[in-house]
Formats: C-alpha cells, structure tokens, sequence
C-alpha cells in the first residue's frame, strides 16, 4: 500500500492524477476511518501541519488539514478563544481535517452548534486533481456554494482537505457542571428536554445511560455552564433548584474545581468511557427518538450528547447495530474499531450523487 | 416568448386564476428589492400544494425553460429578479406552518411562511427563531433559504443555514429528495447536504418543506446606545468590545446620514448631532447578563462616546431596533434611488474601510449612508442616486464595485448576507479563481444539467476578467432586461 505524505497543498495533486485509488488520513485516531487494503495509495495528511494564520481579534484561524486539533486549541487558548463545539478525540491526536471531514463535535455542540457551524473556508483536491477554494477567511461570507459545509462529514470521499479555516469564540472564563441522577432514562431525557426550552444558557447537555441500575440510578444528566464566575455559583444554584421543583431528580452533584470539571468534559471528550477492543458508534438521532433507540440497544454502553440529538453507541462491532439501525430509519457511523462502514439507512443520496460526478467522477475516493 | 405547448401544459396544471400571463398581472414580479433592474416573465403560476411546484419544476426541465422561485421579492442582489420570458413560481400561497413541537424544539414549515411569523408562533411557547434579517416582517423563509440569510444577530448565533434541520426539496430536473434529519446534527453522517443546499441561490431547486430549530427565547437583553463624533471612534469601541472576550448578541453601528434618515422616518430618538452610533446588545440568561454588563459598561464609558444610554425597558430597546431594522427604507426618503452593499471586511479594518468609503462618496460626488453589522465585519452602504440624472446609476454602481474591491482586498467577502445574485456576478471572479468557479459550475451542471433553476444568477457570463461596470449590464444590452 504506498503511503503518500504532502507537505505541501502543491503535493496532493500529482499524486491524485497518478493514483487510481486515493484514500486520505490524518493521525489515524478514527482507525474505522483510516483502514484500508493494499490496494488503495493512501495520503497521510500528518505533515500538511500548521496553523496558516490565525487573527485573535477577526475570531478566525486557518491551518493545513494535518494540523492536530489539540495544537489550535492550545494556540486558541493563549487568547482566551476556543472552538466550542469540543472536537473530539483531541487528546488522541485528531487533525483539523479529520474532524471535519468525519463530522465530529462533543459536547460543547449544545450551545453554538458544531463542525459546520464554525467551518469558514475549505481549500481541496478534487478527483479530478483539481485544487480548489471555497468560502472565505471572515467570520460572515455568502459567496459561492457553500462548499465548506458540505465537506463536514464529507469522509474523504469527494475530496481531500489540504486547508481548513475556523470562526473561533471567546472562551467563557470559568466553568460549573452540574451531575443530576434519575432512576431511569425517561425522567433524564423529560428533564433535558424540558431544560432545553428554558432560557438557561447551557455550554453542554448530555445525557449519560448508566446501564444497569446503581443504587436506582439509571442515567444521569451532565449539565455545563460557563461565563463569568461573578455569576456562575448563583446560576448553578438556580439551575439545581429549578431541577429539584421541576424534575424527578434522585441526587446531584457539583463539579466546582476546574481540574475536576475540565477532567470530567476531558474524557467525554476523550471517549474514554468506551470499553478497550469496542467499536465507538456516532449515531445522529432526533430527542424524540432517545427512549425507543435506546430500549432496543442491549447491554452497550452508551452516551447521548448534544441534548439527546447525537447517541454515541459502544459496541463489538458496529455491524451488530445494523438491526436497530434499519427499524429505527437511523444511521450509523463507526469511529473506531475495525470497520469503517456505515451502517443503517442513509438519506439525501440523490443530491449527494451528483455532487460527487462532478468532484470525483472516476470514483478514486471510493463510493458516496 | 413560452412556447404553445409548454403553456398548454401548464394550464393543464394551473387553473386560470393562478396563471398569470397578462402584462398586468406579470408587472409585480417584474422586480425584486434589487429595483434597478427588472426583466418581464414569461408567466408567473401560483402553486398551492408542493405537488404543483414539483409539476411545474419538472414541466419546466421537460421544456427546458428557465424558472425562478420567488417569495416576497425582498432580494437586495436581485436574486428573485426573473428570467426575460421564463416562469416564475411565486410561493407566497404555500405560507402554512405544519408542525410546531415545542418539546422538540423545531418547526416545520412551507417556503412561502414569512420569517416573523415563526418567531410569533414559538412566543408563547417561549421560543424564537433566531435569524432576523431587518425585512424579517415580510421576507419569507425560502428565500431565506435561497439567499443564507442573516440578520443582526448572526455573530452568536450563524445565518440561516444555521438553523437549518432539514429540508424536503425538488431539484432542478423534478427528482424530489429530503436533505437531513430531525437530529439538530442534520445529515450527521455524510456530506452536509443541507449546508450545501442552503446559500445556493436558487440555482439548485426549491425547498418544499423546512424544518427549522427553535432556540429558548433569551431571558434577559442588555441594549446599549452609544453616540460618537465620530467613526473612527465608534469603530475603536467595536474593537475594544471585541477584545474584552465578551460575546453579544449584536453590534450594529450607523453613521451619520443613516441616523437622519432613521429618525426622520421612525423617531427613534436617537442623540442629536450624532457622526456615528453602536448598538451593543447583552443577551442571555440574567445572571449572566447583570455581569457581563457591569464588565461592558466601563469599556464603553472609555470609548470615547458623548452619550451612552441603557435601553430601560422592552419599549425602548424596540425603539432602538426600529431605527436600526428602518434604516434601508429611511434612506429612501432621502434620496428617490438607491443601490445597498453588502461587503464584509475583517472587522479590524471597520475604520479604514469607512474612511475609503468616504472618499470614495466624495470622488464620485454621491451621498453614501453606512448601516452595518460591526461585530461581523459586515458593511451595508447605502449609496443614494438619483435615476432620472443621466448616467447617475452607472456612478453608484462604478462607486459599489470600488467598494467590493476594497473589501476583496482587505481580505473580506462581496457579500455577507444578501448573496451574489443578479447585482454581484461580475465580482465573483475578483474573489475566486477560475478553478473555485469551475468546481462550483461542476457542481451546478451535475444538478441542473439544463441550466433551468434560477438561470444567469451567481455565475459571471463568460469567463471575461473585467466585466464592464460602466454604461450597459451585458443583459440590458442584449435587451434581455432593462431599467425602471
């Protein structure tokens, strides 16, 4: 399988011109993603690294695609900034690129929205070889197709990222979490859904399946808040307050320290909560649809995020939800472990069809 | 002229009464906001259910003749303006709000739904849609759609496609799909189909059935109105705001003219003998608000500003919003034409970039009023001409293409929020290369292989680098649209 490694957006064409198949990658911590057989040329994006330009006070930066998410997010933080929709699997060296083009945002989605919503600018190589520009470097542009968008989740397959610009947001200055546990998912998800239409300002609202019962604790709901700290300990006192009167809620817990509370988002984050050899399963569903996915998944562990709208799904192998997947119309897409299908049912192929004969006619990154 | 069998057909499918072929019928869809130019239709039809604007889309596709979708006409790039003998589906009659479900947070609506009216749904539910561009009372939800449109609180929350879950549309040669899911992750797996769809102008197909998120409504806003006596000043405190890591909901500025106007027309009671005002809004949970305000409040008081006011109550925040939303309308009390920019620049540059637009006004002796969405960057210069003066309308524009390149070369965009359309196509090539333009043509083609959606808008004709922007548009020449 040759390996190929631009340093360089002038590297990647050549190299798509002469491969028959092109298959691209980051750091490789999504392994369902980046696994491939012997036949495919294969564009490590690992030394296309660095951050192109990066304006504090535009709340814009711009990188190569290689460029690891946790090396903005520590040039962002010297400027109180972040990208707030938590790119996952930092810590396991995920790129710009990658988080992009696999469509990846943790817990910080709730508030601001994620991947799509701060994506500015892409630069590509289609099929055809073609490097190309789309979107601006300002944090407002409606010129041209809004081509950015449309890679987020795009999976290598229309093209390869070479550079990617971001809007960024001031980071709060502090933060609180809020732990509050229910006796069963029903009452966790009625709590979030109801928390949702207050005008409580929430950074992340995820809901936590424990699985089987502890101590009649079934799931528990991990709020975020952030802002000023002048402010944060009489809004978490609200906020516990409104829960106890409005909720079933069994007990909660504050995690006031930061290094406790940034901890605690970390390995979120960090799906660290994934058991060792298991698949990690990104299945996007409506809240509406958590307690009927969630009763005919078995023993997984699983974890809901972004208000119940994305269910995070640990399992043997991915293909095990097929099942589920194809009753509840859902989709599924495998991050780790050792297949990189997707699984379930898929919508809007029509669009999606055409865009790719016009990117990758010659199918060389692979099917839609 | 339409062809004998093509309106045959289509009166097959549109009874009479909603199949407009007279010149009188056809003269209100002759424009849009974009009012320089306007271009007669062939015919307009009139659809009430999704399945007549599928039938026309695909009776058009079949024949081969190029549509537009159409709203309220509120498109300030010309992006509504029709096709010189095409048809124009007008979607003001599909305008019912399906489904509300506040638990859930979204609403689905049809195309013709007009975007306040949502937010008036939500309200007692304690929601709100939060796109609001300032014809938010009377612009409608597809051309939102069309155009990605945005609004005064786009730096927090995004345009339109932000908010965007899903979207049931027929592309340009009839084959009806649905673009994402009820999941506020959308596609979630896959492309972004609904990023791309949205922000298309049209050019891809139309959207049948929208399904928007409902965010809870803020329980505390924080306005404050700031005067300066000057703009650079003004500009300096936008800078300063932006630094402080504060994250407001708007920062909105107005320049002199702009503000005359605005309080000729609304009596916002603005302060008098104001060169430039900012608007600065706190929103969110009170708390919150109560601090972030005492944080703001000293960076204001050091701004430079000769009056600064806190809104005291819901009325006068309103009041202030008027004048600001008023602005465009204003102006044209002032002056009996004017064409609207929409350039972004990085914000950092704000006051170099108003300083050239004042030269520029000067050099070619026209009034220009600045109303602007400072946090974003995002520049609405108003220039003010009067259409009878012979050769009035090329300066303005001669004066609007200086400014876009301003804004291309300080590194910004030709538009923020009102799209390329119609008024903006000879630009695009300034802000792409011929590669970006063929890949977005790539992907036009593949769609619309027929050219038939929303046909001449976006794409510059022909690949000539420098587009004349004096004397004739290439269209008019050809006599294929003319002016008021």
């Amino acid at each position: 399988m040759p390996i190929e490694q631009p340093t360089t957006p002038a590297d990647v064409p050549p190299i798509v011109q002469t491969a028959a198949q092109v298959r691209v990658r980051g750091a490789g911590s999504k392994p369902a993603l980046s696994t491939w057989d012997e036949t495919v040329t294969v564009v490590d994006c690992s030394r296309l690294s660095g951050i192109l330009a990066y304006k504090p006070e535009e709340y814009v930066f711009s990188a190569y695609a290689g460029t690891p998410a946790a090396e903005a997010a520590a040039a962002l933080a010297q400027h109180g900034q972040h990208l707030p929709f938590d790119p996952l699997l930092i810590a396991q060296g995920a790129t710009l690129g990658g988080t992009v083009a696999a469509n990846l945002s943790g817990s910080g989605r709730y508030r601001y929205g994620g991947v799509r919503d701060f994506i500015l600018g892409v630069r590509f190589v289609d099929g055809a070889g073609r490097l190309a520009r789309a979107g601006g470097q300002v944090v407002k542009n409606a010129a041209g197709f809004d081509l950015p968008k449309f890679f987020v989740g795009s999976l290598g397959r229309y093209g390869i990222l070479v550079e990617v610009a971001f809007k960024v947001f001031p980071r709060p200055p502090a933060y609180t979490t809020l732990l509050a546990s229910y006796g069963d998912l029903g009452h966790a998800l009625s709590a979030a859904l109801r928390l949702g239409a207050t005008p409580f300002d929430m950074e992340g609202l995820d809901i936590e399946g424990v699985g089987s019962e502890e101590g009649g604790v079934a799931a528990r709901l991990a709020i975020r808040l952030g802002g000023l700290s002048e402010a944060l300990p009489a809004r978490l006192a609200r906020l516990a307050t409104y829960l106890s009167a409005h909720t079933p809620v069994v007990a909660m817990q504050r995690l006031t320290q930061r290094e406790a509370e940034e901890g605690y988002w970390a390995a979120v984050n960090g799906c660290h909560w994934v058991p060792a050899g298991q698949t990690l399963v990104k299945v996007p569903l409506a809240a509406g649809q958590v307690l009927a996915f969630d009763r005919r998944l078995g023993t997984n562990r699983r974890r809901y995020s972004a208000g119940g709208h994305i269910a995070w799904v640990a399992a043997p192998d991915a293909l095990s939800l097929q099942p589920v997947l194809e009753e509840m119309q859902l989709v599924g897409l495998p991050l780790t472990g050792a297949t990189g299908e997707i699984v379930g049912r898929r919508s809007g192929l029509a669009l999606a069809q055409r865009v790719k004969q016009a990117l990758d006619p010659a199918g060389k990154f692979g099917p839609v | 002229m339409l062809s004998q069998a093509f309106m045959t057909q289509l009166a097959r499918l549109y009874p009479a009464q909603r199949l407009l072929t007279r010149p009188a019928q056809l003269a209100t869809y002759e424009s849009d906001a974009l009012t320089a130019f306007h271009a007669r239709p062939g015919a307009v039809v009139l659809p009430e259910t999704e399945a007549e604007v599928i039938a026309a889309v695909r009776l058009c596709h079949q024949h081969a003749i190029p549509f537009v979708a159409r709203g309220s006409g509120t498109s300030l790039s010309g992006g509504s303006l029709p096709i010189h003998d095409g048809l124009v589906i007008a979607l003001n009659r599909l305008n019912r709000i399906v489904r509300l479900d506040p638990e859930q947070r979204l609403a689905v609506v049809q195309p013709g739904v007009i975007n306040l009216s949502i937010s008036q749904a939500a309200e007692p539910y304690g929601l709100t849609y939060a796109p609001d561009p300032s014809s938010q009372s009377v612009c409608t939800i597809g051309g939102n759609i069309a155009f990605n449109s945005g609004g005064a609180h786009c730096l927090k929350y995004g345009m339109t496609s932000n908010h965007i879950l899903k979207l049931k549309v027929v592309l340009a040669d009839g084959e009806v799909t649905t673009l994402g899911s009820d999941s506020l992750d959308g596609c979630g797996v896959g492309p972004d189909l609904v990023g791309l769809f949205v922000g298309s102008e049209g050019l891809f197909g139309i959207a049948l059935e929208i399904t928007v998120r409902l965010l809870p409504r803020p329980e505390r806003y924080c306005t404050i109105l700031a005067a300066y006596h000057d703009l650079e000043t003004a500009g300096h405190a936008v800078a300063a705001v932006v630094a402080s890591g504060l994250l407001p909901g708007a920062i909105e500025m107005m320049d002199r003219l702009a503000i005359q106007a605005a309080e000729a027309a609304v009596h916002a009671n603005y302060p008098a003998g104001a060169a430039a005002l900012l608007i600065v809004e706190l929103e969110g949970e009170a708390n919150q608000v109560d601090e972030e305000l005492a944080a703001l409040r000293p960076i204001i008081a050091a701004s430079g500003a000769y009056e600064v006011r806190l809104a005291q109550d819901a009325e006068e925040r309103a009041r202030i919003w008027k004048g600001r939303k008023g602005a465009f309308s204003a102006v044209g009390r002032l002056s009996p034409d004017y064409v609207v920019q929409d350039g972004v620049v990085p914000r950092s540059h704000l006051g170099p970039a108003l300083k050239e637009i004042q030269r520029l006004s000067a050099h070619y002796q026209l009034s220009v009023a600045n109303v602007f969405h400072a946090g974003d960057g995002n520049l609405h210069p108003l220039i003010l001409y009067n259409g009878q003066e012979p050769g009035a309308l090329e300066r303005a524009e001669a004066l609007a293409g200086e400014i876009l390149d301003m804004c291309i070369q300080l590194g910004g965009s030709i538009t923020g929020e009102h799209g390329v359309g119609m008024e903006k196509r000879a630009h695009l090539p300034r802000m792409f290369e011929a590669v970006d333009l063929a890949v977005m043509r790539d992907i036009r083609r593949q769609i619309d292989p027929l050219e038939v959606a929303n046909r001449g808008k976006m794409f510059p004709e022909g690949e000539a680098p420098a587009q004349r922007r004096h004397g004739l548009h290439p269209l008019e020449a050809q006599g294929i649209i003319s002016r008021m």
